[in-house]
Formats: C-alpha cells, structure tokens, sequence
C-alpha cells in the first residue's frame, strides 16, 4: 500500500501516526483514573500500529511512474474492505440487540451487553461505521473518475480513512466501556467528536481541492451530493456537539444546549444526519453507479438540479416533527411538518429520475442483480420518503411517534434503500477497481440479492404491525372511558413482532456475509488478461522545449 | 435563463460550496435561534429546584446505560397520554437538562413523572431483575448498579461544569457536592441535614437501596428515577392535569 507514496510522503505519515500515538499516550495519562485512560491506550496503540506499518515498507522501492497519469485507488480497496467488515459487526449488533428484545436474558447479565449499551454500537456500526466507510470509498472513486484527475493528496485520504476508522472505534468501544452522551446518532464523547472535526475537515479539504483539479468544465451531479454531505455533516456535528468536558481527565461532558433548545439541536442535527449523511451521500453513489451499470445516461438533468436544491433546503427544516406534541413550541412543529411534506418532491423527483434512467435498460435489471440492487434502491428510496413525509403529519404521528413503526420505517430506508444502494455500488465497483472481468459468483449476487430482499420486507411488515397495534392499544377506550390496555399489554402484545424482526434481521446478515465472500473470492481471483479501456486520468501533454 | 444560472453555477468549485452553505442554513437558523429569544419558550417555574449531587449521579447513570433508548421523559399533549402518565410535559420541567431525554421510543413506559409512583423498594427489586416484579418485562436486568460503589469525588467538578453552563448551583453546593451525595442516601447523619439545608426540606433523604451503611450506583440511580416530575409543580398548575403531584413525604 506504501508503494505509491515517495520517500517524503512515508516520512509524513510516519510522523502523523507516531503523533496519534502520542496523543493517545497523553490522553491515556490524563485520564488514567477514568474510561478516558483505556481509550488513550486505544489510541496509542492504532497509531503504533500504523507507524509500524509505515515502518515495515519504508524503504520499498518508490513509485517509479509519473502518479498524475493514474488515479489512485489503494485507499479505496481498503475502505471497501473496512465497510464491509463493519457491515458484519453491526448487522449481527442488530441482530442481537432485536434478540433481546424477544430474549433479554440474551444479556447474560453483564454490564457490557445489556440493550442500552449496544443500541449504539448497532447504530453506529451501520451508520458511520458500513456507511460512512463506504461513502468514503465510492466518494474518493467518483470523484477522481468524473474529475478526470487524480486525488489531491497521497497521504491524506489515508489520514481521512484510518482517521474515520479511529472515530468509529472509540465510538463503538466507549459505548460497551459506558462511555456516551446519550444524544441519539451523535452519542461519542467530546474527544471523539473533537477528532471527528479534524478528520473531516481534512476530507473537505481534499474533496475540493480533487474537484479544483478537474479537467471537465463542470462538476458532475455526484459531486454535489457528495459534497453537500461532506459539508452539513460538519456543520450539524460541530453545533450538536458542542459541550462543556467536566475536567481534561475524564471522558464526561455536558452538552451547552439545554432542555428544549437541546431537543431542538439534537433532531436537526438527527434528522438531517438521515438527510445528509443515508441519503445525499447515497445520492451521489446512485448518480454515478446506477448509469454506469445500467449503461444509460441519468434521464434529466433539470430533474437533478431541483431535487439536489430541494432536499439541501428543505431537510434543514424537517427535524422537528421528532417533536410533535411535545413542550416545543408549536410554530415550530407547524414548520417541521410543513417543510416534511414539501420534501416528499425533491425526493420523488430522484427516485424517479433513477427509475427513469432505466428505460431501456429494464433486461439489464431482469438478468443482472448488481443492478437490480440499485432499482430495488431507488424503489425503497421513494416508499420510505412517501412514509417519511406522511408520518410527520402532526396527527398520524401522535399514532406512529415512540412506536415501533418509527424503527419499521428508519429500517425501510437503512435496509432498502441506504444498504442495497451500497451492495450495488460495491459488485459494480470491485471488479473494475482490482481489474476482474466481473464479480467471482453472479449465482452469489443472486442469493444476496434475495436474502436481502427479503430480510427488508419480513423486518418492515413486522414493525408496521407491532407499531401500528402498540399506538392503537394505547389510546384504546373502554365503555366506560377508561383505557383499555396497560402498558404491559402492549408489551405483550409485541413479542411475536420482535421474534419475526430479528429473523428478517439475520436474513439481511447472512446476505451481507455471502457479499464479503464473494469480494474476497473476486479480489482473490486472477486479474483480467486485457485492461479495460482506458481507466486513467487526463495529463496535459509535454510540450516539446518546455 | 436558471438553467443557464446553474450552468454556470457547477463551474465554480468555491461557488457550490457557498451556495450549499447558504441553502442549509436557513432551516436550522430560524428553528433553533428564536428559541433563545422568545419568552415563552420556556414557562416561569419559580419553585423549580435543581438535582441533588446523588440525582445528578444518578442522572448520568441513566445517561450512561442508554435508558433514552426504551425510555421516553416527555408526555405528549395527548388525552391518553395524560390519563396514563400525568400532566403533558412542560418545557421549564427540562430546562437544567444537559442531555434532555425527551427519548424518541417507548419500548418501555414513559418516565417523565415515574418519580414518586412506586416505593425506593420496587425500583430496586425491578432494577436488580425486572421480571421478578413485572413477569412479561422485556428489560435487562442491572444486578451490578447495587454491587458497585458510586464515584463521588468528581462531583464536585460535575456541579460546577454545570454551574458554568448556567444551572444556578450555589458555591456551596458545588463544595459539598461529595458529603451532599453521601448524605441523601444516609438519612438521620450530619450529611443528610446538609442536603435538606441547600436543596430544600422536599428532597427525598432515604436508603434507597436499603443499605444506608454505603453508597452505590443502585443509591443514585433509585434518587434520580424517584425525582423525575417532581422538581417543580408547574405542570400541575394551569394545565389539563387531573392528578395532585406524588406527595414528596411518600
């Protein structure tokens, strides 16, 4: 992996590794009577470990080319392999937090596994983990293909990659260790999230700056969405993070939003990670996979420009309908469900401009189910925003809001639309990064493509049912006026649904494990014999006397 | 010509950041900075008292095992909200939160106003295995919480974090923070009357985990719980209510 980087390049990131594990011996001394102390030796030891990566290859042989006439792909193998890795952890984390919903002795009465703590290890697996290191990948992929240029720096997608990884770890870990902010999707504590910002804006900065050296005029539709979730991604994790440590030596802090203003930071910041983060970044993979695949142009243009415009806008004032009913002002559900109404175009207009861009390619998706994957997508992409938008409505969310069908609808759009956009990208792009004719099995392709299918629908209809039955069994009246049901009715009345939930849970898992084999058996596989085409990015000609 | 605009637009690297920046802002900006502004956001709650060091404590352990994810702290302005769990929940009732856990599922019942409704007893027989006392329960079960010792020499820095972020602790909270922890979980010591001295005689000073010889998790966790709607009336007053708050003697 060091072989494209020069002997001075090796030295930088030398440096930077044995400075995160400086860092990490600092933090670890500070915090040594707290959690704080074994996340510092976490950190340590990632950046020992890398630096001894470093130092294992220093002295191999430079890159002899010239680097500019080929993109770079190394860091993007590697993200590849880390999201589908995380994808592994944090399904079978669902699977087992569903589990024990059903089984709560499944905690084995320990500290470490009981629900509460391995939520979000769940959350943060798929969300940031799965989805964050595969947008990372698809994003410096695309990037570079539609720029016709080569990524703006050599160390740093290394440094924004590892870096992410880092975040993901200390997250995932403090959670088991009790170590969180309890704010839902931004639970990691100060430190992490302080990391967070540096890594970020790194991947900002090399974003552009790839985009600043393209050789096409204009910036290609994935480029928007990648960047538009690169960009508010930082701005809603800054402003929901911020918060007071209670001391340098221990991991806790205190959010500087309080109450109400708290709940109204911490939607905004959650829906639009929702927006952002599983849908504009998805967006951008979709805009340059789905066509690639399918072999047909994205049908419109004009379509693209109003729904990219649209969803930046219009998310930014959705989050509060998490809030209906609540001790939040009342204008301000009134905007939140307006606005989520609104969304329902922009949305509609990129789930129909996807579908429609596969007219005329319809035997494609018949015979190939890496772009089935990617319609199945686009499908689950329109049905969750249509339910997205309806259940903010003020009065179908008094039924749906602190149910189940909540969770039913986060998985339509997690499971249908945000996993199998990733698994199609992924069969499209791993034969063309490791230069293989196809993927090893398009039989394994087929059987992903099913459990996939159906784990998503067994999950959804399971949760629709036991989040419609809990929301009418509350506000069910006797005769007499009294309520009908206790709490612990309900409860009961649920235990079918969560058995049925974690199967279609394990369906969805067992499907990404025959997606890791076969990635690993194609990467395994023998290189194609001819290159296809030329995969190489444009360099000005050598002018003769300069 | 807004075709030929954006033409021009996706030219311009810095200019599609900008015009990004400037279309996600709006949204956040006009939610988010009224609320700071307009009064009546948060109602006046004159008696509204802030948590002990031991509630507190016991606070961050409810934040520490994720209770946020089954639980929710806020009732809905809904009929069979308000007959099942009292009063709908006021925005004054959160104002000292820092996290607010308004919790967004109720896997388990809402706890917004669980403080008072069942003995220091039940919580920790429900705490140390909830099927004991609830057989169709689907919570785990939190054994170690009586085992294991509360950590109370940093409270003092937890009160004044808190203090600096604008909860009004006095000096003399933030000092005793430590002996005002111990105390409300050892009722009839020295410590104890300092806690009713600065927090007020309607603090709950009580063996919560029935050990009063020592302080645990169980201790502060059973406080917190047994404080939840009660820090001030004023959801009792003006409202839909159709209960008297839970007597804080009980």
């Amino acid at each position: 992996m060091l072989a494209n980087l020069t002997s001075s390049e090796r030295q930088n990131a030398l440096v930077l590794a044995v400075a995160v594990a400086l860092a990490g011996a600092v933090m670890a001394i500070a915090g040594r009577a707290d959690v704080l102390g074994i996340h510092g030796l976490i950190v340590a030891l990632f950046g020992g470990v890398v630096a001894w990566l470093v130092m294992a290859s220093f002295y191999a042989p430079e890159p002899a080319e010239d680097r500019a006439a080929s993109y770079y792909d190394d860091p993007i193998k590697v993200g590849i392999v880390l999201a589908m890795a995380w994808a592994v952890f944090g399904m079978f984390m669902g699977v087992w937090v569903a589990a024990q919903l059903a089984w709560p002795n499944l905690a084995f009465d320990a500290a470490w596994s009981t629900f509460g703590r391995l939520r979000p290890t769940h959350t943060t697996g798929v969300i940031f983990g799965f989805g964050g290191n595969a947008l990372i990948a698809t994003s410096f992929h695309v990037v570079q293909r539609t720029s016709r240029a080569r990524l703006a720096g050599q160390v740093s997608p290394w440094f924004v990659l590892l870096g992410f990884n880092l975040f993901c770890v200390l997250a995932v870990s403090g959670y088991l260790l009790g170590v969180t902010q309890s704010k839902e999707y931004a639970e990691a504590e100060w430190y992490a999230d302080i990391w967070l910002v540096i890594v970020w804006v790194t991947y900002f900065i090399l974003y552009v700056a790839t985009i600043a050296r393209r050789k096409e005029p204009h910036i290609y539709v994935a480029n928007w969405y990648f960047m538009a979730f690169i960009l508010v991604v930082a701005i809603l994790h800054i402003v929901n993070n911020l918060a007071l440590p209670v001391s340098w030596g221990l991991a806790k802090s205190y959010t500087i939003w309080p109450g109400v203003q708290d709940a109204m930071v911490q939607w905004w910041y959650g829906h639009n990670a929702v927006a952002f983060f599983l849908t504009a970044g998805f967006l951008g993979m979709l805009y340059y996979y789905l066509p690639v695949r399918a072999q047909r142009p994205i049908f419109s243009y004009r379509l693209s420009i109003l729904s990219f415009w649209g969803i930046t806008f219009f998310y930014m004032w959705a989050g509060s309908h998490h809030l209906h009913y609540t001790a939040l002002p009342h204008w301000v559900q009134t905007l939140g469900m307006t606005f989520s109404v609104m969304l329902l175009v922009p949305s509609w207009a990129s789930a129909g401009n996807a579908l429609l861009t596969l007219n005329g390619a319809w035997h494609r998706v018949r015979d190939d189910a890496t772009l089935r994957f990617m319609m199945a997508a686009a499908v689950f992409y329109g049905l969750s925003t249509f339910e997205g938008s309806f259940m903010a409505i003020r009065p179908v969310n008094s039924l749906s809001h602190y149910t189940d069908w909540t969770v039913g609808h986060v998985h339509a759009g997690a499971l249908g639309w945000v996993a199998l956009i990733t698994f199609g990208s992924l069969y499209t792009l791993v034969p063309s990064l490791w230069k293989r004719e196809r993927m090893y099995s398009a039989a394994l392709v087929e059987l992903h493509f099913w459990l996939a299918i159906a784990g998503t629908v067994i999950y959804v209809f399971a949760m629709w049912n036991s989040g419609i039955i809990q929301g009418l069994m509350w506000r069910t009246y006797t005769e007499e006026g009294a309520l009908a049901y206790s709490f612990v009715d309900s409860l009961v009345a649920m235990y079918p649904y969560y058995i049925a939930r974690a199967f279609g849970g394990l369906l969805f898992l067992l499907g990404a494990l025959v997606g890791c084999y076969n990635i690993w058996m194609t990467v395994r596989a023998a290189p194609a014999a001819a290159t296809r085409g030329a995969d190489a990015p444009v360099v000005p000609a050598a002018v003769p006397g300069e | 010509m807004p075709e030929l605009f954006h033409r021009k637009l996706e030219r311009s690297t810095i200019g599609f950041v900008i015009a990004i920046i400037a279309a996600a802002s709006v949204g956040g900006i006009v939610e988010i900075a009224p609320l700071f502004t307009i009064d009546e956001t948060v109602e006046e709650a004159p008696d509204m008292r802030v948590y002990t060091p031991l509630e507190l404590a016991g606070r961050n352990i409810y934040v520490r095992e994720g209770c946020y994810a089954c639980h929710s702290q806020m009732i809905r302005t809904l009929r069979d909200e308000v007959e099942r769990y009292g009063p709908y929940s006021l925005a004054v009732e959160s104002q000292y939160d820092r996290p607010m856990l308004w919790g967004s599922k109720r896997t388990g019942p809402d706890l917004a106003r669980i403080g008072g409704k069942y003995s220091d007893f039940w919580h920790v027989a429900h705490l140390n295995n909830p099927r004991d006392v609830v057989p169709e329960s689907n919570m785990p079960a939190y054994r170690w919480l009586g085992r294991t010792a509360l950590k109370t020499e940093d409270l003092p820095l937890h009160l004044a974090a808190q203090k600096a972020l604008g909860v009004p602790y006095t000096d003399e909270m933030v000092e005793n923070a430590a002996r005002d922890a111990y105390g409300q979980a050892t009722p009839d010591t020295d410590f104890a009357a300092g806690v009713s001295e600065r927090y007020g005689d309607a603090t709950e000073v009580s063996a919560f985990d029935g050990v009063a010889t020592q302080l645990t998790e169980m201790d502060a966790l059973v406080a917190y719980l047994q404080v939840l709607g009660r820090l001030t009336d004023a959801a009792y007053r003006n409202t839909a209510a159709t209960e008297q708050p839970a007597d804080p003697a009980n």
